[in-house]
């Protein structure tokens, strides 16, 4: 680009360019300001402010109180840190199965569905989409129906002779219960003994509860269907010359996914996961509608609690204190993964130039 | 290429979004926050009509307020709209933080101590007419900080819910209701057989709480001043409750697949069940080839203990026409108007000149409202029921837990509360 002169400023042409460029744009600046950037910034007053929920949060009473919501959640020793934390535990746990699982599944999905040589491509694609275009509020109910003690899933469960449990009102850790299946009852010490945000070490190795992992089932069996439609997308961008390339460079079928095809879907790959990660962080209405929390709070997440602290405990500060902690994390998260998915140079040693030349070879 | 321009026009946007963020601190303030003093003035806009918010529990209940408030409406000539909430708590909140809520609205004893510390209500209770009518424990579960804020609407107690069919069938006699510990203890075991549990209850403090309350123990004091979670009499009550789950012969709803025990007892996996008044609606609709009965519940060590629950009229401190909300108010709970209530959708009236014909109208149910006499009510303070819901999780777990440790546990968040 050039850079721009005086004269040609002033020429007239292009001046209003940029006014009328701005003009265009600011009914959206505009609704986004009002909609969006100002609540966020009146929630992050809210979050460092004592307001109570009557009148405006800028009104003459409420007053500034520094950090004290987010210390009473991250160090207060209450029963809000606690909360807190085993909320932050209940959603760990989702996130850290939800997230991989309906990842892997969807990409699966994906390429079942796009092989040219499957029939009734469409009908799949379809039946797969579906639980994505239901809404989470009747899916919620139709899986309180599912697994409830004498509902269709511990039925079929019965038939291969398993004693199915009681999903949503079972409290239990799915990892304390299967450590318990070696008599492993309570943990050592050191782990009980030590709390990090208000529970104890063993209690966040406790894994989600049976309840949890109900609700973990259905994101995955919800979430799936959309993120397949991404990977089918980007599969469908693919130009067919790489794989073509690799077949003649004798590579198999595993191979060619692996090396080939998958590392060509990165960028989907990282939208999928972020998508996820939000999604799974945020979640608040299969709690709502589903469990309130409940059974032993094992289904509490920082959303849901978000929600409570503010509506139902008129601690608005707190409520938006947790809001925001819980934006920390997902912004964490996300830069986390897209460093780890980044374009990295390949190393000279894990380069493997196929020239048979070896003067040449290794030194590009 | 052109920064200078469109650093001025950033410029320009950023006072734009400065203004509004302005304009939306100057909308609230202004607004003093003495309109909630007691002893005060009542607003008496009378251009203005009363908007109404309940949340109710059905088509009878919101039939049944809105002929009241009709017929108020017409003999005072102000304007009133009854509106159902989907969401209370949540209606309510945004209406508070608007400064437009309803003037008169339902109100839990959870929410009382939120909205009474921010000055959302108006304590009107003293200027009750019909003040010393209400049940004085019920007075004390709307007293917050001495001060009396809003009329009781109606209650609910705990009672023993008896299977009587199934009581027959296992041999027992009226004779036999229970009226100790030992006694429950003893039909719980006769009533348990391979297909039914002998009691079934809800496993959280709001039913188990009924054990502590004959044990003689409490979450707080009466007057809400003092934690005594963890006294020796509490625990009492919990053990007890603990030895009836470990004995197999009492189990929460949700181990034997209800969400209630009301909904245990009509699908008869329990004969017995400890439930609210609310539980004949639910029969009705739902079990209504299920024939029982209602019991007091039985004596612990220290005698008849029950829980109690209630909602309020709240009136807002923000509304225009404090006056007429008022006198709604007074209409609503006066003798006529409750009894009415009750016959249509079935609450106890919170008065006790209303006690002797809503006995004669309901015999059946007259052991619910003997309860009152000795029904103990839920903790109001400030954060209480955060505290009480972290108990209802850790009871969940009762069964193989240490009453003594879940106590001490709520002991100190209780504690935490009121220093």
């Amino acid at each position: 680009m050039s850079t721009p002169t005086r004269t040609a400023r002033r020429s007239g042409l292009r001046s209003g360019e940029a006014a009328s460029g701005w003009l265009f744009t600011a009914p959206m600046i505009i609704l986004l300001g009002m909609f969006l950037v100002i609540p966020v910034l009146m929630a992050l007053w809210v979050s460092f402010s004592d307001w109570n929920g009557r009148g405006s949060p800028f009104g003459g009473t409420v007053s500034f109180v520094g950090l004290d919501n987010y210390s009473a959640l991250v160090g207060g020793g209450g029963l809000a840190e606690q909360d807190f934390g085993t909320a932050l535990r209940n959603n760990a746990w989702y996130v850290l199965l939800v997230v991989p699982t309906q990842t892997m599944l969807s990409l699966l999905l994906a390429v079942l569905v796009n092989r040219q040589i499957l029939r009734g491509r469409g009908f799949f694609r379809t039946a797969f989409y579906f639980p994505s275009v239901t809404s989470s509020v009747a899916i919620t109910v139709l899986w309180l129906f599912l697994f409830s003690a004498s509902g269709a899933v511990n039925k079929l469960l019965a038939f291969i002779g398993i004693n199915g449990p009681n999903w949503f009102n079972d409290p239990s850790g799915v990892l304390h219960n299967f450590l318990g299946l070696f008599g492993v009852e309570t943990g050592p010490a050191a782990l009980t003994g030590n709390t990090f945000l208000g529970i104890s070490f063993w209690e966040w190795l406790a894994g989600p509860s049976v309840a949890m992992s109900a609700f973990i089932l259905m994101a995955v069996f919800t979430t799936s269907g959309t993120f397949m439609l991404l990977f089918i997308a980007a599969l469908q961008n693919l130009s067919g010359d790489v794989v073509e390339a690799a077949m003649m460079d004798g590579a198999n079928g595993w191979q060619r996914f692996w090396r080939v095809t998958l590392p060509q879907l990165r960028p989907t790959l990282f939208t999928v996961l972020t998508l996820g990660l939000i999604g799974a962080w945020q979640v608040f209405d299969q709690i709502y509608t589903g469990t309130q929390g409940g059974p032993g709070k094992t289904t509490l997440t920082p959303a849901y609690l978000s929600y409570q602290a503010a509506f139902t405990n008129q601690a608005w500060g707190q409520g938006a204190a947790i809001a925001f902690i819980l934006f920390v994390i997902i912004v964490a998260f996300t830069l986390f993964q897209r460093w780890l998915l980044a374009e990295r140079q390949v190393s000279e040693r894990r380069m493997r130039p196929y020239l048979q030349n070896p003067t040449s070879g290794g030194s590009k | 290429m052109q920064r200078r321009n469109s650093r001025r026009l950033i410029g320009t946007g950023l006072a734009v979004v400065g203004a509004l963020t302005l304009s939306a601190c100057g909308s609230g303030s202004g607004f003093g926050g003495d309109t909630g003093e007691a002893g005060g003035e009542l607003t008496s806009d009378s251009s203005k009509g009363l908007n109404i918010l309940i949340g109710s529990s059905g088509d009878a209940e919101t039939a049944s307020v809105n002929a009241a408030v009709a017929a108020w409406s017409e003999k005072s000539g102000t304007d009133a709209k009854v509106s159902v909430a989907s969401d209370l708590n949540q209606q309510l909140a945004q209406g508070f933080a608007a400064q437009k809520p309803a003037d008169v609205f339902y109100l839990s004893t959870d929410a009382l101590a939120g909205y009474a510390s921010n000055g959302s209500l108006l304590a009107y209770g003293d200027q009750l007419a019909n003040k010393d009518d209400f049940y004085p424990s019920l007075v004390s579960s709307f007293t917050y900080e001495d001060k009396f804020y809003c009329a009781p609407k109606d209650f609910s107690t705990l009672g023993l819910v008896i299977n009587t069919d199934l009581w027959a069938q296992a041999g027992l006699t009226d004779a036999d209701i229970p009226t100790t510990w030992d006694e429950l203890a003893a039909v719980s075991k006769t009533l348990t057989t391979d297909t039914q549990v002998g009691l079934s209850l809800g496993g959280e403090y709001a039913r188990l709480g009924a054990f502590m309350a004959q044990a003689g123990g409490s979450l707080m004091n009466e007057d809400n001043t003092e934690a005594t979670a963890n006294s020796a009499e509490s625990v009492a009550g919990l053990e007890y409750a603990q030895t009836l789950l470990n004995d197999g012969v009492m189990s929460y709803a949700s181990e034997i697949g209800a969400g209630w025990g009301g909904e245990a007892f009509g699908k008869q996996l329990s004969a017995m069940t400890i439930e609210g008044n609310w539980i004949t609606g639910a029969m009705k609709s739902d079990f209504p080839a299920v024939n029982y009965t209602v019991a007091e519940l039985p004596a612990g060590p220290e005698g008849q203990g029950t829980l109690q629950f209630t909602n309020c009229w709240g009136i807002a401190a923000d509304s225009p026409n404090q006056a007429a909300a008022l006198d709604l108010v007074e209409q609503l709970t006066s003798k006529d108007a409750q009894l009415t209530f009750s016959e249509e959708f079935g609450p106890m009236p919170s008065i006790e000149s209303a006690a002797d014909e809503w006995k004669t109208a309901n015999p059946t149910l007259v052991a619910f409202l003997d309860g009152a006499d000795y029904a103990q009510g839920v903790p109001n303070v400030k954060g209480a029921a955060d505290v009480v819901s972290d108990l209802n999780a850790q009871l969940e777990s009762l069964k193989t837990g240490d009453a003594q440790a879940i106590l001490d546990s709520v002991q100190k968040n209780l504690e935490a509360l009121l220093k």
